[in-house]
Parts: C-alpha cells; structure tokens; sequence
C-alpha cells in the first residue's frame, strides 16, 4: 500500500527540503507533517519519508520510535494527553484522570470504541503554572476540574 | 521594586506583536550593534554582565561565546534551546508567547558577535500554538527587514529557523539537541571535542537558552557593568523564577539574582495552599536536590543555592506541603528519568529501570526494608558514570529525597502505606 500525498501534504514536503537541506535533518518536520495529516506513523509512511531523505525504512523506524510525540498505531479523533509529573500529580493528577478515565469508559493508552478519544499519560508538558494540565491535539486545557473536564469534552464535535 | 528586564512588555495588550515591541524602543539595539559595535565590543559587555546560562549548568555566556574559533572557513550556527522539559519549567514558554521579538533580537546581536549567518530555535514539540507565534513574530521580523539580507542596511545577513522537537526531555540537552535538529535520535555526544569547536553538521555552533539569549538587548542598551550590579557577586542580572506546586499563586516572577526563596513563595506566590505548612521544595526543576521547609531561607542565586546543597537549575520552584507523600512524589520523578533515559549509558537506563521497580514495589505495598538502601545504592551507582548529566539527574533526587526523607521511605517499605496519607 502506498501513501496518498495530498497537495497540500506535497507543497509542505517541498518546503521542508529546501528550509533543511542538509544531512538528515527533514526528518522529523516531515514526520510531523504527515503524522498531521495522517493522525500517526505507519510504515508505508516510514517507507516514504525514507525515499524523500534517502536513507533505509529502518533508520526512519528508529528516529519516529524514540520521539513519544511520534504515535506508532492509530489514534482516536482527538487524544486526549494529561501530565502526570510532579507539579499536575501535586495539584490533582489522580483525581482528573481517574474521572477521564470513567467518563469515557477507557483506561490510559485505550481508543473509545467509537474512534473518538484517545486517552495517554504525558510527561511534563510546561504549563505547571496552569497545573493540572492537559493538551489536546496541539491546544492546551489547564487548571482542570470535573467540570471543566465536562465542559471541554462534550464541546468536542 | 525589581527592576524588569524580561517581562516589562508581558502586560502590555498585544505584546508578542512587532509594532508594540518597536515602540517601546525594540530592535534598536539590534541596529545599534551591528551598525555602532564591533563583535568584540559586544562581547566584553556580555563577559562583564556576568549573565549565566539560563538553562540550567549556569554557565558564564560571555566566556562560552569566546570559545568559537575564529577563521575556521566553517559557517558558525546558532542553537537556541527552547526544549523546555525539564519537570516544573515553563519560564521560556511566557517569553515566547508574551515577547517573541526581545528573543528575536537577542538572536540578532548574539549570531552578529559569535559571527553566525543562520541560527536555528529548537523547540520542544508539544509547544505547538507557541511554534506557530514564534513563526509569526520571525515572519514579522523578515517583513521589517530584520532577518535576511542587508540587515539594517549593513550587509549582515541572517536566517533564523525553528527546529521543532517530537517529546524527548534529553533533546534538551545540547549534544542530544543537535542530533536531533541532525535527523538522528537525540543520543547526547561524548565531550570533547565541545560544540564551540564540533556542533552543528560539524561546524563552531553556540547553544543558548531562550531566557539566556532574550536578556542580550538589554545588556547592550544598558552596559554589562549595569546587569552585573542587579544581582550579587558573579550572578548577573535578573531571573524568571517560575513556580509551581501547592502555592496559592503558581507562575512566573522576575526578580534580580539573590531574590529570597521565602518571598518568592510567600508574597510573590501568596503562600502554601489552604494555609497548609511548608514541608519541601526543590529549588531548580525536578532534577536538583530537593531541600527540607527548615533549608529553604536562602537567596536564590546559583552560588546560594549551591551552598544550601541544592542547584537553582533552570530556576523552576516546586513547592511541596505538609500533606505531601514524599515517596510518591518520588515515584512520579522516577517514572520520568526512566521514561526519558536516551538508553546508551548502562547504568542511566538500567539504573533508571530497577529504580522504577523498586519504587514501584514500596508504593503498590510490596514493598522490604531494605529497599530503601537498594534504592539509594543504586542511584549512587548512576552518579557520576555516564554521558551527559542525565544519569545524575536521576540520582539527585533519589537520594537527596532519602537522605531528608527516609523515615517516610522506610515506614512505607515496613507499613506498606504512606506516613502522611
Ligand atoms: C537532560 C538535560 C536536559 C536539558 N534540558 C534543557 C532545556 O530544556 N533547556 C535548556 O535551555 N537547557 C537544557 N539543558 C542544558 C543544556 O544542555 C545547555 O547547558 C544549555 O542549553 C546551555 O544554554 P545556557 O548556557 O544559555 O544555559 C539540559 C541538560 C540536560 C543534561
Ligand atoms: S546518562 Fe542517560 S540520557 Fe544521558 S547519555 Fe547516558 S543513557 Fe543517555
């Protein structure tokens, strides 16, 4: 199976290439522009970001498996990523993800079956001020609490 | 009152955009230098500033810089580094969102006086909304003429480029950081040869922190003799203190070097929550000893807090009360270290892994008395023997929390249930 470059995903290749000429380096702007697109990394991705840079599949594995942010299986629509370092757990970490956890019936690193929440445990994610904290598909949601909690996920199409 | 270098624009409404940081006099030190001063000149007055690395070692800026060959014939790079991740840090994050363009210039005269034509920010992956305002604050700059060709009509040219990381606390570290903006794994360099000489695709490269690099305007527009005289002795200037934990009041609060750790926590943060008492803090992000409520009236400055035993680090304050359990919290520093370890030194990613277990073992009520010794022995064995500071991070810690803590240790491992709890 090949991957499916849209225009847009193709305008954004190009750019990258030629912002980071050298070496290695468009690697992972590139793993970013198609986990965007695609929501993770599969290997037919692997395979094609290797063509682009030219380097071998397995090089690109081992790059796109040691960054975290880099998801190496499918993701629900949105994921939902609640820090569990010192400064959240300090401020209610247990508590927040326990109710995350019951109101949408999975535990952490599970998919709801309807493929719309992904629920994972992050490290620190530096909004401490803000503590507890958690990001969602790139925006930031902080000083949480089960009804804040309600609010933002039932406003989630 | 403080004096203000880094957040005197954060009130002001729309402060990340360049037409409010122009007129309050922005960019003019960036023309300033490159079209009045001399590198060397720049230099001197950021020798004499006594600004310190920001970022966590401390380091004196103005003799990193002097350690960039000259005439090598190879390009000179300049790396910010914006990974941001060590556990209770989020100081470069407010400058990012709230004054992109005080480290834009800052950028300017640091790449012009270390002679750098192409600088690259690194910034950790999850900093996604900020990624996209920093990109517009660059943008910005290029439109006015700041960045690119021809600079201020000088023919000084320079491109800044973000570099954005994808959630490996290690890429923070600068060896790590540049194989990373390299396409490698963020696998930290042996040193020597240090990055000054061998960085970047090989070439003289300068690794600063954002808060490091975003204080250059004012020591040019100032003098270093002025930042110097802002802080005590060999600390100069001011600090973003940013604290986090059970205060009434978390945040970020400038303040000259020396500034007392009580005030910080009592007025700037308006005291431990629900009046509880002070039990613990640990001064300088997760990875620095942590100190009792009895240590903590001490100026932090990198020398005080050095001599308190602990580290002011990237200047991140997590406060602990009374009802804290000081093994869990323990657990949660752990879990990171052993998430985070790069794998290559055995004794960080084994040491890291065991710790994980044994901790693991005391807190799920498993636990033997002489866990307690193993734990401690173990991060003994990591101290000191290996790579990059990583290893002693995850040591630090471990112990400092046994050597202050260890009647809650030991009751948890022997009662299989928190002391405090
Ligand atoms: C594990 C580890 C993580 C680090 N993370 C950061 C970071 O997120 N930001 C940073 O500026 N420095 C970090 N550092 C320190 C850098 O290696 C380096 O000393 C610093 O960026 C130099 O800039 P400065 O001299 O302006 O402080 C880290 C160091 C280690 C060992
Ligand atoms: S100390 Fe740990 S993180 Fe640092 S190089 Fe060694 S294994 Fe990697």
């Amino acid at each position: 199976m090949s991957v499916e470059i849209s225009v847009n995903l193709r305008k954004k290749i190009d750019e990258i290439k030629k912002k980071f000429p050298r070496d290695k380096s468009p690697i992972l702007p590139l793993l970013h522009a198609f986990q965007d697109e695609f929501g993770y990394i599969s290997v037919e991705i692997e395979e094609e970001v290797a063509k682009i840079v030219g380097v071998s599949p397995v090089y690109v594995r081992e790059v796109s498996t040691f960054y975290s942010m880099f998801n190496n299986k499918p993701v629900g629509k949105y994921h939902i990523q609640v820090c569990g370092n010192i400064s959240c757990w300090l401020r209610g970490y247990d508590e927040i993800v326990e109710y995350i956890k019951k109101k949408l019936g999975i535990e952490i690193g599970e998919t709801t079956p309807d493929g719309k929440f992904t629920l994972s445990r992050v490290e620190c994610l530096g909004m401490c001020d803000q503590a507890p904290v958690m990001q969602i598909n790139g925006d930031f949601y902080g000083n949480l609490t089960p009804e804040k909690i309600d609010e933002i996920l039932d406003n989630l199409e | 009152m403080s004096v203000k270098i880094l957040t005197k624009h954060f009130h002001i409404k729309d402060s990340h955009k360049i037409d409010v940081y122009i007129s309050d006099g922005g960019y003019k030190q960036a023309e300033r230098a490159l079209k009045e001063m001399k590198p060397e000149e720049i230099l001197e007055e950021v020798k004499k500033s006594n600004l310190r690395g920001r970022g966590g070692a401390g380091f004196p800026t103005g003799l990193k810089w002097s350690f960039v060959p000259k005439d090598t014939g190879k390009p000179v790079y300049l790396c910010v580094n914006s990974d941001e991740s060590e556990p209770g840090t989020f100081k470069d994050r407010h400058i990012i969102e709230k004054d992109p363009h005080m480290l834009l210039e800052g950028i300017i005269i640091t790449s012009y006086t270390i002679g750098a034509h192409e600088s690259y920010i690194y910034i950790r992956g999850e900093y996604y909304p900020q990624a996209i305002r920093l990109q517009e604050a660059i943008d910005e700059a290029y439109a006015k003429g700041f960045l690119g060709e021809n600079i201020f009509g000088t023919g000084y040219k320079l491109d800044v480029k973000i570099y954005r990381g994808a959630g490996a606390y290690i890429c923070g570290e600068e060896t790590a950081l540049l194989e990373s903006i390299e396409g490698k794994k963020g696998k930290p360099r042996l040193k020597p040869p240090f990055p000054a000489v061998v960085g970047l695709y090989n070439c003289p490269t300068v690794i600063n922190n954002v808060e490091t690099i975003a204080n250059i305007p004012a020591i040019v527009e100032k003098g270093g003799e002025w930042f110097a005289s802002l802080g005590p002795e060999k600390n100069g200037g001011t600090k973003l203190y940013a604290i986090s934990g059970h205060v009434n009041k978390p945040g970020v609060y400038e303040h000259e070097m020396g500034y007392p750790l009580m005030k910080l926590i009592n007025e700037d943060a308006g005291g431990v929550i629900d009046g509880l008492k002070l039990k613990a803090v640990i001064p300088g992000g997760s990875s620095v000893p942590v100190l009792r409520a009895e240590e903590c009236d001490i100026n932090l400055d990198y020398d005080s807090v050095a001599k308190a035993g602990s580290m002011l680090g990237s200047g991140a304050v997590i406060v602990m009360s009374e009802k804290t359990c000081m093994v869990r919290a323990l657990q949660r520093l752990i879990h990171f270290y052993k998430d985070e370890s790069c794998g290559q030194c055995t004794p960080c990613r084994e040491g890291t892994g065991w710790m994980l277990k044994i901790i693991n073992r005391i807190v799920s009520g498993n636990g033997r008395k002489e866990d307690v010794d193993t734990l401690y022995y173990i991060a003994k064995g990591i101290l000191g023997h290996t790579v990059c500071p990583l290893g002693d991070a995850a040591a630090m810690p471990v112990m400092s929390f046994i050597d202050k803590f260890r009647d809650e240790f030991e009751y948890f491992a022997i009662n299989k249930k928190s002391k405090v709890e």
